[in-house]
């Protein structure tokens, strides 16, 4: 994988997109062995009852690890210099994860010419669930 | 009520973690990771790394490997039932590999409200390190709802 050349790069630029599988019981099983977050709301549908909700819903971190698959799609990871999300809105099983990339800047930061990017993880009917941000270096 | 703001520059107990291959094969699974640098041995050392590559978000999860993750919003007295994850921010340093040990080490930085108290937030920032080279920074913003 290469990394982007700066100069090729304008502001309104959007990065490869994907769209995941639906989110299922199985895929918040896998995550929770993954991450080590085995937290019932997940996992249990009796316990998530108990509390008066609906059903069990994704890990917030799991929309972000799909956000940190676009960026790792798109540069390799060494050229991720910052990397936030705020988790605006909850993903429930059966929802597939939309998620896309602008270039909203080009800055230089300590000597290196990097982007910022807007990611958005959203719901095949565009609401998102998570906003965030990235400092990439390009070359 | 309101969380005291003396809580502010409390250390949270430190904790090291040795990610391993095995750990991120499955969370290269469960977020549908198909690049093999994170997830086959041998493709990581294939691509001249010294273990399976640690994914961006995988920090969070080391920082939560401990027996308490949360013991500071405890003793702050917060019900753990209002808690939400707000907002996660990584800045890097260095790349990071199964079998790296890391050192992780947090203070609550923030405590501050909206909405006439209706929601507050307290924040926690850890610095990960490799034998005393900083690799990651971390910060956590936790809501708590009245």
């Amino acid at each position: 994988m290469t990394i982007p050349n700066f100069d090729a790069i304008n502001v309104g630029d959007e990065i490869p997109s994907f769209t995941t599988e639906p989110v299922s019981r199985l895929t918040l099983a896998l995550y929770a062995t993954g991450s080590g977050d085995h937290h019932p709301l997940h996992l249990d549908q009796d316990y998530v009852r108990s509390k008066g909700m609906k059903d069990v819903f994704a890990h917030g971190m799991l929309g972000m690890a799909y956000l940190g698959r676009l960026l790792t799609q798109w540069v390799p990871q060494e050229a991720i210099r910052t990397f936030g999300v705020r988790f605006t809105a909850i993903t429930w099983v059966g929802e597939s994860m939309v998620c896309t990339g602008k270039v909203v800047e080009k800055l230089e930061q300590n000597g290196e010419k990097c982007v910022r990017l807007e990611l958005t993880c959203a719901n095949e009917q565009g609401e998102a669930k998570h906003k965030a941000d990235a400092v990439v270096a390009l070359a | 009520m309101l969380i005291d703001k003396k809580h502010i520059g409390m250390k949270v107990p430190p904790h090291s973690v040795t990610p391993t291959a095995w750990q991120l094969k499955w969370f290269a699974k469960a977020t549908g990771e198909t690049n093999p640098i994170y997830f086959d041995e041998a493709a990581a050392k294939k691509a001249g790394m010294p273990g399976v590559l640690v994914p961006p978000t995988f920090f969070f999860c080391m920082d939560m490997d401990k027996d308490e993750p949360f013991d500071y919003i405890a003793t702050m007295g917060c019900d753990f039932g209002k808690m939400l994850h707000g907002e996660q921010i990584f800045t890097y340093h260095k790349p990071v590999y199964s079998g790296d040990t890391l050192d992780f080490d947090g203070q609550v930085t923030d405590i501050y409200d909206k909405k006439n108290g209706a929601l507050q937030f307290i924040v926690k920032d850890v610095k990960v390190s490799r034998q005393g080279e900083a690799v990651c920074d971390l910060r956590t913003v936790i809501v708590i709802r009245a």
